[in-house]
């Protein structure tokens, strides 16, 4: 079996079964918690008004603290903004979520992927270099911060590497390309990786229970 | 002692031109990419040369890459077999049959051995002793040996005896073996295709008699000169797969317009060979370009590698994915709710323990 074979073959059936369970464990395991009985009267009833407001707000950065924290910000959307456009918008990419969902869309042109891709990964490489210099940041991180980036980093660049086909015969790079995205995968419900679904779920929490409270959001 | 005249004079007792001659040699230099100015250098190397042996053994194949090489136009097949090489054996195209075919091979091996050229079609069968395939009571495992000792070198046409082929996929019932999973003390040179193009076999042949050694291979011992790049980075349709244009069906606007067939399966990308350079019938097409996508037929494995019509991109196997994926969900959900039924009970006895 080349590599290329085991990639889209087990490699791919093990990744996503360990990323739905794995995902859908962190999610039931926190929703399903029981939420402590509040007495209090609540000032509003659309508590889901609070929780939407909350998401929304939150990602972007506090008028007070902007001068400090616009950089990071910026660069965190180029890198976020980035990744999904190359990842919904490059049509091989399309083409495997069609495979598994049977759902499609137009993709883009492959410049404009490639050019994104190189974006992207410029910006996450600013973004490290920021962790890495900045001495409270560099206090915050862990093995679990760095971890996340190189798995996230890794499917950029040995995608770009395939498109270019640089370094090695193209179908290594491709088998490559799709290891490193198996890795991503396996790696997203155990680490930070899951803020991208519990980030809606922390603010949603938060907002509706502001909302409640009629505090300010 | 017989003068073993050099193919020079052979093409002088034959009447042919040094201006058909040298014709031949520069479509050989443009086959091999070589500059028009290496035609010369190469006429020059061959008229010096004694025409090579070459023996032609064919096993677990379907003939078409003899077919393939019978419809050479640059070389053509008749100018490789009269004026290149001596073609000592080759049980389909020989006149001789039975005992007196075996004896000339016997005797071509003999009488050039350590110097002939021997080249395989088919792949090897190694299941029940050999018995699949058998001539003059002798399995193809066993000819394949004896053969393989006196050759200076091994061509395998075709992907059969290159990688295994068709014979070689899943569940391979009669063991069939790529020649080399069989040889391994003699150069072996894979022209690797289902059928490898004709232009190609012939090319392979005239390098390696012009250069004098074995050309420069791939990883996968392929000649460079050939498959050195992919389908995909030389195909027409390329600029439509860099648009993102694609045709979805083979009957759709995009596959009349001519766009990339990538969404129909096509194995460009991942698939090293010449066909959208040297093409086929002389340069007149190749699959793409009738509207097919390429089947990789000259990778390893090519058969076993996915559905032919599933995009390069899309995982393998054929499992069930909303059943999969559902009970992966499950049981993600049962582990979800174990964990929380836990951390309840732990909260409310912490709870029940500071009450107390």
């Amino acid at each position: 079996m080349t590599l290329l074979e085991f990639a889209r073959g087990p490699g791919m059936y093990w990744a996503l079964i360990i990323c739905v369970a794995g995902v859908v464990w962190r999610l039931s395991g926190i929703l399903l918690l029981r939420w402590p009985t509040d007495h209090s009267e609540p000032r509003h009833t659309a508590n889901w008004l609070g929780a939407l407001v909350l998401i929304v707000k939150r990602s972007w950065p506090h008028r007070e603290f902007l001068s400090r924290t616009a950089f990071g910000s910026t660069m965190s959307y180029v890198f976020h903004i980035g990744f999904l456009v190359v990842l919904l918008g490059f049509v091989p990419h399309i083409l495997f979520i069609h495979g598994l969902t049977g759902l499609r869309w137009p993709g883009l042109p492959n410049g404009l992927i490639y050019a994104t891709g190189a974006v992207t990964l410029a910006a996450m490489v600013v973004l490290l270099v920021r962790r890495i210099t900045h001495p409270v940041l560099r206090l915050l991180s862990n093995f679990d911060d760095y971890f996340s980036w190189l798995v996230t980093a890794a499917p950029i660049v040995t995608g770009l590497l395939t498109a270019a086909h640089y370094g090695a015969p193209y179908q290594v790079l491709l088998g490559i390309h799709i290891l490193t995205v198996e890795v991503f995968l396996i790696w997203l419900p155990f680490g930070k990786l899951m803020h991208m679904g519990l980030v809606f779920v922390s603010r949603a929490t938060t907002g509706a229970l502001f909302r409640r409270k009629g505090a300010a959001l | 002692m017989s003068h073993e005249p050099t193919i020079g004079e052979l093409l002088k007792q034959r009447g042919v031109s040094r201006r058909a001659f040298l014709k031949f040699c520069a479509a050989t230099a443009s086959l091999m990419a070589l500059p028009p100015s290496m035609a010369a250098q190469i006429a020059e190397t061959l008229v010096k040369k004694r025409r090579p042996s070459v023996i032609y053994l064919s096993f677990q194949e379907c003939t078409g890459c003899l077919e393939s090489l019978s419809r050479s136009h640059q070389p053509r097949l008749e100018t490789l077999l009269f004026d290149v090489i001596s073609l000592d054996y080759d049980d389909t195209l020989q006149a001789a049959a039975g005992s007196a075919a075996e004896r000339a091979r016997d005797e071509a091996m003999r009488a050039n051995y350590g110097k002939y050229i021997l080249m395989i079609d088919g792949s090897v069968p190694s299941g029940a002793g050999g018995a699949y395939c058998t001539a003059a009571g002798k399995s193809a495992l066993d000819s394949v040996r004896e053969a393989a000792k006196g050759a200076a070198a091994i061509v395998c046409v075709g992907t059969c005896s290159s990688f295994g082929g068709i014979p070689y996929a899943r569940p391979n019932p009669t063991g069939a073996m790529p020649i080399s999973e069989i040889v391994h003390d003699r150069p072996i040179i894979n022209v690797s295709g289902c059928p490898p193009i004709p232009a190609v076999i012939t090319g392979t042949l005239v390098q390696f008699l012009t250069l004098g050694k074995i050309p420069q291979l791939d990883a996968l011992h392929r000649p460079v000169a050939f498959y050195g790049t992919t389908i995909h980075d030389r195909c027409y349709r390329r600029p439509f797969y860099d648009r993102g244009k694609f045709a979805r069906t083979f009957d759709d606007e995009g596959a009349r317009r001519g766009w990339c067939l990538y969404e129909l399966g096509c194995k460009g990308p991942t698939t090293y060979n010449a066909c959208a350079t040297v093409k086929w019938n002389d340069g007149t097409s190749f699959p793409i370009q009738s509207g097919h996508g390429c089947f990789g037929c000259a990778e390893p494995n090519f058969w076993d590698n996915g559905d032919f019509y599933s995009p390069l991109s899309t995982a393998t196997g054929g499992w069930n994915v909303g059943a999969t994926l559902g009970g992966a969900a499950g049981a993600g959900l049962v582990i979800g709710a174990v964990a929380a039924a836990e951390s309840r009970r732990r909260r409310k006895k912490t709870t029940e323990d500071k009450t107390s």
